[in-house]
């Protein structure tokens, strides 16, 4: 066997997920790592076939490139579970099952007779994960919810915007808030199969997406727990309690880049200086002068000094500026690649079409190829987040048609 | 008390910061045991939150970290000298004894401290290991220096966070330090789920801008098979909703000083609940289409019902009528003012050697078995030195103090 070919770490493992957008992504990753996921729909599609981007922009359930994206490596099969007679094939499916992923309104499926309370005396060593936008028994359990809702009462987007707080503070894209939760589901249910692995119990999870959201803020919760302070946005960088310096420039090609910190170092100032005189930039840069004496330097910048020291205040500035100077004189790779093989750490800010070209995520195999045979095609797709040479992560077929695989549901019953 | 949910794996813990240290953080919290190595001579300050902002009070130095508490609660920390001999025989002997060992060095550090694969393997064959670090220890940028922000401008996530013809916001804080550490315990326990079935070890390299890439999500495919690039004119604009597409999706203008509401219309009927509730009267916005086509008018129409409202009375008074709102909270709000969180217990207090007590973050899950403990703070430096070396290795107090004296732990 190739590498490629050897089963994931969670080969053997079959995981029965109620196709929901909150949960859809931590099937994927489920999926990814190998385990048997079986994306359960309705009879009708799931709605999420529904939404937008569509192969040719041509609006089928079966050319939703989200179903296509968040539903790769799962198995998809169809039941109404209204329906009685469906109601005992989902109990076969469960089963079957080691773990149940679903994303249900809180109640809806204890009304139906089919929740983890209902199931789990004849399956103790079920593992059931429930995600849902503030958990299943708090207060708020019952309000509506999206991923807009999640990320704005949960946190993130306090901290994210720009330094003109006339203009609302900003969403990340890509369905965070719910991917969010996902991640946290699919650590849930990892940490419940290595449990199960020592006491042979399974258990429910209870996930909360709101939960979620609030601690992964970083400074935005820990600087309010620990020192009662509250941070406040900046355009591209760490929302703080002091305004701090710009790290964002636009290079020669129109692309922005981060500038990362300045140099403070006489290394790094030295750096600076054969950078800009190689570019020929020297002459062009009036503070090179504060750039040679920062090359002189014995001990590094300390930064409780700048604006207290006239002389390091003038080289921080010089250094943070020849920096930007520089981004704006060259196309953001030839930046990003000439300063990080000086030892400076900058980035490149690129658009997500950009990333799949780049040589780092091309070396690592990180842009796949995934087979569409009923279309006679194949399309690139996201692949793995990390390299596990024994146990790989892999999207390892196309999302299901709707009731591709009905018949494993006979074949479990 | 701990948890039982992973009290039988012990991990050999390198990692830092909180990309690194966010993985084993998890695992702690459920009862693994975390055994964080430090380097006694620069005071752990491989760890540069040992000694970094906030504080919770005037003292300063490598105990008083507020983030360093937050990231490393219940885990315990040891001392090792690895430039002395004999601090390297303990670490084999911890190694020996534990099922993985972690790191999110910059790559090649834990080879040069004479601990690579090869080495670890020999102590341990059946040991995984996991490193972590922004562009992993495989292609081209596998020397390149990142932190959170970095790793965001690369893997295309501060991109698709902004407003169209300006700057991207991206991100406000380091969120893929918090995935970065979620990805790597998602490796750690996918590496301990293989392991327990088929006894085998292995070396599994995650890069941060690749963790960060999977997040992305349907826009990917919009180019690699429409060939739409999210790079052209009036893209991106996140509050809005692109996939699937609604309006209005936005942040609007509240009452009072930098205050904001959420709120979206997933269907028509939300939006005919909206437009009862706000009084909006206009038949260009009565199906989606329409509310798309004029939504710049659309998101004016909202702004002006929300501006002289109180943003969470009017999140109330949305939801009353079944549509999804929020307020956009503040810290204050969603730490000491929120029914939710206090009743999930997502603040609990934990105490620290010096620091004493300090409210950290909780954990986003709740298992009915074995839940998650998280009651003692990060460790001080060498705090479980005798735990370790002694109780668990068996070198005796004199040897313990013998190794103090010659500055090896």
């Amino acid at each position: 066997m190739t590498g490629n070919d050897l089963p994931g770490a969670l080969a053997g493992i079959r995981v029965v997920e109620l196709a929901g957008e909150a949960s859809a992504y931590a099937g994927l990753l489920l999926a990814g790592m190998g385990a048997e996921v079986i994306v359960v729909e309705p009879p009708d599609g799931h709605h999420t076939r529904g939404f937008e981007p569509f192969l040719d922009d041509d609006p089928d359930p079966e050319r939703s490139l989200w179903w296509w994206h968040y539903n790769a490596s799962k198995l998809g099969v169809t039941l109404d579970l209204a329906d009685e007679d469906d109601q005992n094939r989902f109990r076969s499916l469960v089963a079957a099952a080691d773990v149940v992923l679903e994303s249900e309104r809180p109640g809806r499926l204890a009304d139906l007779g089919i929740d983890h309370d209902t199931l789990r005396t004849d399956h103790p060593e079920l593992i059931w994960v429930s995600l849902t936008p503030f958990g299943r028994s708090g207060p708020r359990s019952q309000e509506e919810s999206i991923d807009l809702t999640v990320l704005a009462g949960g946190g993130p987007v306090w901290s994210c915007g720009y330094d003109d707080h006339a203009i609302p503070p900003q969403r990340g894209g890509g369905n965070q808030g719910y991917q969010t939760g996902s991640v946290f589901a699919v650590l849930s249910a990892q940490t419940a199969l290595l449990a199960r692995d020592s006491t042979g119990r399974g258990q429910f999870v209870d996930v909360s997406m709101h939960a979620a959201a609030n601690v992964t803020t970083e400074f935005g919760s820990v600087q309010w727990l620990v020192a009662g302070d509250e941070v406040q946005r900046q355009t591209g960088r760490h929302a703080a309690i002091e305004p701090t310096t710009f790290t964002r420039a636009l290079s020669a090609d129109g692309i922005d880049v981060n500038t990362g910190f300045p140099p403070r170092s006489a290394r790094d100032f030295a750096v600076v200086v054969e950078w800009m005189e190689s570019l020929g930039l020297k002459d062009d840069f009036e503070e090179f002068f504060f750039l040679e004496m920062g090359a002189q330097l014995e001990e590094d910048l300390h930064l409780s000094q700048v604006g207290q020291d006239p002389e390091v205040t003038a080289m921080f500035g010089a250094a943070r500026e020849a920096v930007r100077f520089i981004s704006e004189n060259i196309t953001a790779y030839e930046f990003f690649i000439g300063a990080q093989e000086r030892g400076l750490a900058v980035g490149i800010i690129y658009s997500p079409e950009e990333v799949l070209a780049d040589p780092h995520f091309q070396e690592r195999g990180f842009p796949v190829e995934v087979e569409h045979e009923d279309l006679g095609r194949s399309f690139t797709y996201l692949g793995a987040p990390y390299i596990a040479p024994k146990s790989p992560y892999r999207i390892r077929h196309r999302a299901p048609h709707l009731g591709e695989h009905n018949s494993i549901i006979e074949a479990l019953a | 008390m701990k948890s039982e949910a992973l009290s039988h794996i012990r991990i050999c813990d390198f990692t830092g910061q909180l990309a690194g240290a966010g993985a084993t953080r998890w695992m702690a919290a459920f009862g693994a045991e975390i055994i964080r190595i430090e380097d006694p001579v620069r005071l752990g300050k491989w760890d540069v939150l040992r000694g970094t902002s906030p504080f919770v009070d005037d003292r300063r130095g490598h105990e008083f970290g507020g983030c360093f508490n937050n990231h490393n609660v219940e885990k315990l920390g040891v001392t090792l000298n690895l430039r002395t001999d004999r601090g390297k025989e303990l670490l084999a002997e911890i190694i020996a004894v534990s099922d993985a060992v972690t790191e999110n060095f910059a790559a090649g550090v834990l080879e040069r401290l004479g601990f690579g694969y090869d080495r670890l393997k020999e102590i341990k064959p059946d040991i995984l290991y996991v490193s972590n670090c922004g562009f992993g220890h495989v292609g081209p940028y596998r020397k390149y220096k990142t932190w959170g922000p970095i790793v965001q401008a690369c893997c295309g996530l501060t991109f698709t966070s902004g407003l169209p013809d300006m700057p991207s916001a991206g991100w406000g804080y380091s969120y893929m330090d918090h995935h970065g550490g979620n990805f790597m315990a998602m490796a750690i326990m996918a590496g301990l789920i293989h392991r327990s079935r088929t006894g085998e070890g292995q070396w599994i390299d995650m890069s941060c801008t690749d963790a960060g890439a999977t997040m992305l999500g349907p826009v990917a495919l919009d180019y690699t098979v429409n060939g739409r690039p999210l790079r052209r004119d009036g893209m991106p604009y996140s509050n809005r909703s692109q996939f699937p597409a609604m309006a209005p999706h936005g942040i609007y203008e509240a009452d009072g000083h930098d205050a904001w509401l959420a709120l979206a219309a997933r269907d028509d009927r939300d939006w005919q609940a909206i437009a009862g509730l706000m009084g909006i009267n206009d038949s260009r916005f009565d199906d989606l289409a329409g509310r798309l086509a004029y939504e710049d008018e659309l998101d004016e129409a909202v702004r002006t019902w929300s501006s002289g409202r109180d943003r969470f009375k009017a999140a109330s008074e949305l939801q009353a009528v079944g549509v999804a709102a929020a307020g956009v909270a503040k810290p204050e709000d969603r730490i000491d003012d929120d029914p939710n969180t206090e009743a999930w217990g997502l603040w609990p207090t934990v105490t620290h050697g010096e620091m004493g007590r300090v409210r950290v973050d909780g954990i986003p899950a709740h298992f009915s078995e074995t839940d998650w403990v998280l009651e003692r703070g990060g460790p001080l430096l060498g705090q479980h030195n005798r735990q370790i070396l002694g109780s668990l290795l068996g070198h005796s107090d004199a040897e313990l103090t013998d190794l103090a004296a010659e500055g090896v732990i």
